[in-house]
């Protein structure tokens, strides 16, 4: 019964990490119905800097809470300079363009970040000092750690804040309407350049979040780390819905719940002759699954396809 | 047709591109002196990057100290040329580069890092008569295709693996062993190995999880070995994934030894995992770097040149291009087809090990030294196998 | 070549024919004169180009024909690969001839195909994708996996001592001397990749022309009004994935029986992005567009491997930037800016052309 509810716990930390970068995956997708496959490297660059930063700032002698929330405003400065980059050299001159060109520069741009990331912090893996208290908990038989609490509530607190701004503000019915249509957006005077921009902006900062969190979590971070991660809540977006904020959030906590009690009991299930090693099998097995069902996702509303 | 111009200028900038390669190979040497070239293959791109510069590193280093000290085969001063090739960790790659590397007419090639690279890769030196000794490739399948030009001075899967089992079931004492493996070529068939090797000196297996080679999150499989309650949980994998999972065993409060295979002997280890490595378990094929004959020297010579310290397999690339020049020596030629012969009954003294190699190419002896984590460092344990018994204790 | 088969049946009989005839001559000396000028290395990258320019041939059919966006296709090619591997290897102890284990792989290839269609015949775009995408990576998942309980595929350890293609005592994996010339193996393999590609080439053409292949137009254009022509969507989409599927199945035994080894990490879904950039980047359902695409992904990432470090010596005097590390940084900037100078692929179909026309007048995102 322990294990059960440890692996529960285990999925829920899983799942919150997915959902934060699914997040960001969602929102551009909601407002373009873009892919941005290069997501995944931004929560990297996101981690990388937030290294740099803390690595600078280590034996200055502030306290390790100031270090952290530094590099956070400049992780998240830089990652929201790099989406807006981003988005103006590789997927704006390109909206016009068939569906699979901005795929394909969001490959190369994704190609580009890690190859930059890799001359510039190093082929090999960097420990990410731990500055947060990270003590373990039990909660009714099952341990959890403080940062792994942390990750559960800021997926929460992202997810609730993107909603809030996406229903009760102007900018949010700005980006509302940009999805909705784009043309008529214009004529309501709607900048539609301008709020694409902040959308991808946003998500990068989002996406700066997420890869201090995780690399928290981990302790260990790695040029590579961006492209696994990105597939992952990429999965959990479409899960959930692409371009639904809860979706995201459902998608991301039903995948890492699935990974987490397929590694533990497909073995069991299977009579053993499946094991752990069929986890991502699971996974796609109960994605698949859903999307004959609900061909549009969880929670998603309209079926997705760009003209 | 605009379409028709753009892709020949496309065509002409990839000629023009390709024959810079080929331009600078003319430069015309010494006559007196004889050219050696030696071929090294690694990931120098990807998630194995920093393992395959620190082959290259060690591969580096050997030919320029024999530059510096100067060596004569057959009566002619030789000069060894480095030429260095990225295979991705990729076996289509690899075998490209095998190919280039034999255009480039090399005298013999140090590579490639993984097994999955050097297998296919081996078929085209075989073909060509180009000895081949890995430094770091350890599937067993690698030296038993029967290939006359593929040698390794790494222990194979077997050997360590055997060594491993052998030192949890009796010298750590554990009766209920728990292993996971992360599905790599390496790490699938050292576990396996370990598992025979386990079993046979009386411990049991209580589970087998599986993982990858990109996973950072183990949280759910080591929730599921903590219901099994075993005394010792064996992986099977590199360091990045073996430092979240020893940081991860104790988060989950699973006190228990945690042993690694080569994959896990890197100061990478001590520095990634922190505190949570004190007490880890590693095991490296050959002798203590320390107790060898030039291998504190080496060790720090490498430092000084490439500011940091050696990630894993530097010092094997480092002996098996010194066996290589050694037997060129005794052969008094670099032909490949002279010195190959040769090859197979060298003895060299090198820096991990006492080089010999065996009817099938594999090191002989092949012996394994057991590391813990001690105050923040490796310490050896205890050298099993090979023909020297060595033991730190 | 679509220019070539055109010209055949024109007017200008002669000069079509001279081109041809300088054409397949052209095609005929190429790996003699890539070996000459580049060496044997190159040759055997001009093998690998072949291979992929089947899989992007195969692509093409379900993304640029069909406009189903596939991000597993590299599954196929995996099957095709092991079913030769496992057919023709100590593995299994068996050793059949390739022209029973080819075809077999391909037909495999397109039963899967037909298994991966069928459950997604109601998704569409970027839904597709992920499927896709999932259902290419449990066929390697299982691949690396099927060494225990049974050992079938001999897990991430692959399959190595693969038998080379043989007719008889001729094997391709050795040296011959034929009419007064020497043939080494890459020579002998590109000559017959080079007829297999040629023979899809063939077949694309000829769909690209028929009922099936405007069938399939049709519904990447507008499905639910194909549906309304009649167009029977079900069977004529499955059928693309049928078709695309043998192609890989094809592509894979060859690499199978060149290459000697097949492991699972050669069948990642880089490889699969791979191929899909290939087709998207020369221009999606335009034959040239693709081979000219299969060509440069190949070519360039080994020219720039070999180009960037004496480039830079050339230009500043010394080399800065680790070569190695240049190439894949150059080799997305490439996609990059292929991309926006010609957002419909390099060499695009007279089709998209045309649309890309028309609908600029309707803002859309």
């Amino acid at each position: 019964m322990d294990t059960l509810l440890q692996q529960i716990v285990n999925g829920f930390v899983q799942g919150s990490v997915y959902a934060m970068v699914a997040l960001g995956y969602t929102m551009v997708y909601g407002i373009l119905g873009l892919i941005n496959f290069a997501h995944g490297e931004v929560v990297m660059v996101g981690a990388m800097v937030a290294l740099s930063v803390i690595q600078l700032l280590i034996d200055s002698g502030l306290p390790p809470l100031l270090i952290l929330l530094i590099s956070l405003i400049i992780s998240i400065v830089v990652c929201m300079a790099l989406g807006y980059g981003i988005e103006r050299i590789a997927y704006r001159p390109l909206r016009n363009a068939p569906r699979l060109a901005p795929l394909i520069t969001a490959i190369g741009v994704s190609i580009v970040l890690q190859n930059l990331a890799m001359m510039f912090w190093g082929r090999e893996y960097h420990a990410f000092p731990s500055l947060l208290p990270n003590n373990s908990h039990m909660l009714s038989g099952a341990i959890i750690t403080e940062v792994q609490i942390l990750i559960v509530f800021v997926a929460l607190g992202m997810m609730g804040g993107l909603l809030l701004l996406m229903h009760r503000t102007r900018l949010g019915r700005a980006m509302r309407a940009v999805a909705e249509n784009p043309s008529a957006a214009v004529l309501m005077g709607v900048n539609i350049n301008g709020v694409i921009a902040i959308t991808f902006m946003l998500g990068s900062a989002l996406a700066a979040v997420a890869g201090i969190m995780v690399s928290a979590n981990y302790g260990i971070v790695h040029y590579y780390m961006g492209s696994i991660l990105g597939l992952k809540a990429f999965t959990a977006a479409v899960l959930g819905g692409i371009g639904n904020m809860r979706g995201a959030m459902v998608g991301g906590l039903l995948l890492g719940l699935i990974e987490s009690l397929g590694a533990g009991y497909i073995g069991d299930l299977s009579g053993g002759f499946l094991g752990s090693h069929y986890q991502d099998v699971f996974a796609f097995f109960v994605l698949i699954s859903v999307l004959i069902f609900r061909p549009s996702g969880l929670l998603g509303e309209r079926v997705a396809e760009r003209a | 047709m605009p379409y028709n111009q753009s892709f020949l200028l496309l065509a002409l900038s990839v000629a023009i591109l390709s024959a810079c390669g080929e331009s600078k190979k003319s430069v015309n040497s010494n006559i007196d002196e004889l050219v050696v070239k030696i071929g090294a293959a690694a990931p120098l791109t990807g998630p194995q990057a920093h393992i395959g510069k620190d082959n290259e590193n060690g591969t580096r280093m050997a030919i320029e100290d024999a530059n510096t000290k100067g060596v004569i085969i057959g009566g002619r001063k030789a000069r060894f040329e480095l030429i260095s090739e990225d295979d991705q960790a990729d076996p289509k790659t690899a075998t490209i580069v095998a190919q280039k590397l034999v255009d480039a007419k090399v005298n013999g090639v140090i590579g490639h890092l993984n097994s999955g690279t050097s297998i296919p890769a081996s078929r085209i030196y075989s073909d060509n008569g180009i000895p081949q000794i890995s430094p770091s490739a350890t599937a067993v399948s690698y030296t038993a295709q029967g290939l006359k030009t593929a040698f390794r001075v790494m222990s194979n899967d077997g050997q360590q693996g055997k060594a491993l089992g052998e030192f949890a079931a009796k010298i750590l004492n554990a009766k209920k062993i728990a292993v996971i493996d992360d599905r790599s070529a390496y790490g699938q068939g050292l576990a396996d190995e370990f598992i025979k090797s386990a079993q046979a000196n009386g411990a049991q297996i209580v589970t087998r999880e599986y993982t990858t080679d990109k996973a950072v999150d183990f949280t759910a499989v080591l929730t599921s070995i903590k219901g099994k309650h075993p005394d010792l949980l064996f992986f099977g994998g590199m360091d990045p994934q073996g430092v979240p999972m020893a940081k991860q065993l104790k988060a989950l409060g699973l006190n228990i030894k945690f042993v690694m295979g080569d994959g896990g002997y890197t100061p990478k280890l001590l520095n990634l995992a922190g505190d949570a490595a004190n007490g880890v378990y590693a095991s490296l094929p050959g002798v203590p770097l320390e107790q060898m004959p030039g291998g504190k020297d080496f060790s720090q010579r490498y430092e000084a040149k490439y500011k940091q310290p050696i990630q894993l397999y530097a010092p094997y690339c480092y002996d098996a291009v010194n066996v290589m020049i050694a037997t060129m020596q005794k052969a008094a030629s670099a032909d490949p087809a002279k010195y190959l012969p040769e090859l197979a009954k060298i003895t060299h003294g090198g820096v991990t090990a006492n080089i010999a190699f065996d009817e099938k190419g594999d090191i002989k002896g092949g012996a394994v030294t057991l590391y813990q984590v001690q105050q923040g460092k490796w310490q050896p344990l205890q050298t099993m196998g090979g023909n020297t018994v060595i033991s730190a204790h | 070549m679509r220019n070539v088969l055109k010209h055949l049946s024109s007017k200008n009989r002669r000069s079509a024919w001279l081109t041809f005839v300088v054409f397949a001559i052209v095609l005929l000396a190429l790996p003699f004169f890539t070996d000459a000028l580049f060496g044997r290395g190159w040759v055997r990258i001009v093998d690998f180009a072949l291979l992929y320019i089947m899989l992007a041939l195969g692509l093409n059919i379900v993304v640029g024909y069909a406009g189903l966006l596939d991000l597993g296709y590299i599954a196929f090619f995996a099957v095709g690969a092991y079913c030769y591997a496992l057919l023709g290897s100590p593995q299994l102890g068996l050793h059949l001839p390739f022209w029973i284990v080819l075809p077999l792989g391909a037909l495999l290839a397109c039963i899967f195909g037909v298994l991966l269609g069928a459950p997604t015949l109601r998704l569409r775009g970027d839904y597709l994708a992920i499927v896709t995408l999932g259902f290419g990576e449990i066929i390697r998942i299982f691949l690396n996996n099927l060494n225990a309980p049974i050992n079938i595929t001999n897990g991430p350890q692959g399959i190595s001592m693969i038998d080379p293609i043989r007719v008889g005592e001729f094997s391709l994996g050795n040296t011959h001397e034929l009419f007064g010339l020497t043939f080494p193996s890459v020579h002998l393999h590109y000559y017959l990749f080079l007829f297999f590609t040629l023979l899809v080439i063939f077949i694309s053409l000829r769909l690209e022309d028929s009922r099936i292949g405007r069938a399939w137009m049709a519904i990447r254009e507008d499905e639910v009004a194909a549906k309304a022509m009649g167009i029977n969507t079900r069977n004529i989409k499955l059928l693309a994935f049928a078709m695309g599927a043998t192609f890989g199945g094809l592509a894979g035994g060859l690499f199978a029986g060149f290459q000697g080894f097949v492991s699972p990490e050669s069948f990642s879904l880089t490889e699969s992005i791979t191929v899909l950039c290939m087709v998207v980047l020369g221009g999606m359902g335009n034959i040239n567009g693709v081979l000219l695409g299969g060509i440069l992904l190949v070519v360039l990432p080994e020219a720039l491997r070999h180009g960037s470090g004496p480039a830079q010596q050339l230009l500043f005097g010394k080399t800065f930037i680790d070569p190695e590390s240049l190439r894949m940084l150059l080799f997305g900037l490439a996609l990059i800016t292929v991309m926006l100078w010609r957002p419909a692929g390099l060499w695009p179909s007279n089709q998209r052309r045309r649309e890309l026309v028309t609908k600029n007048d309707s803002a859309h995102l």
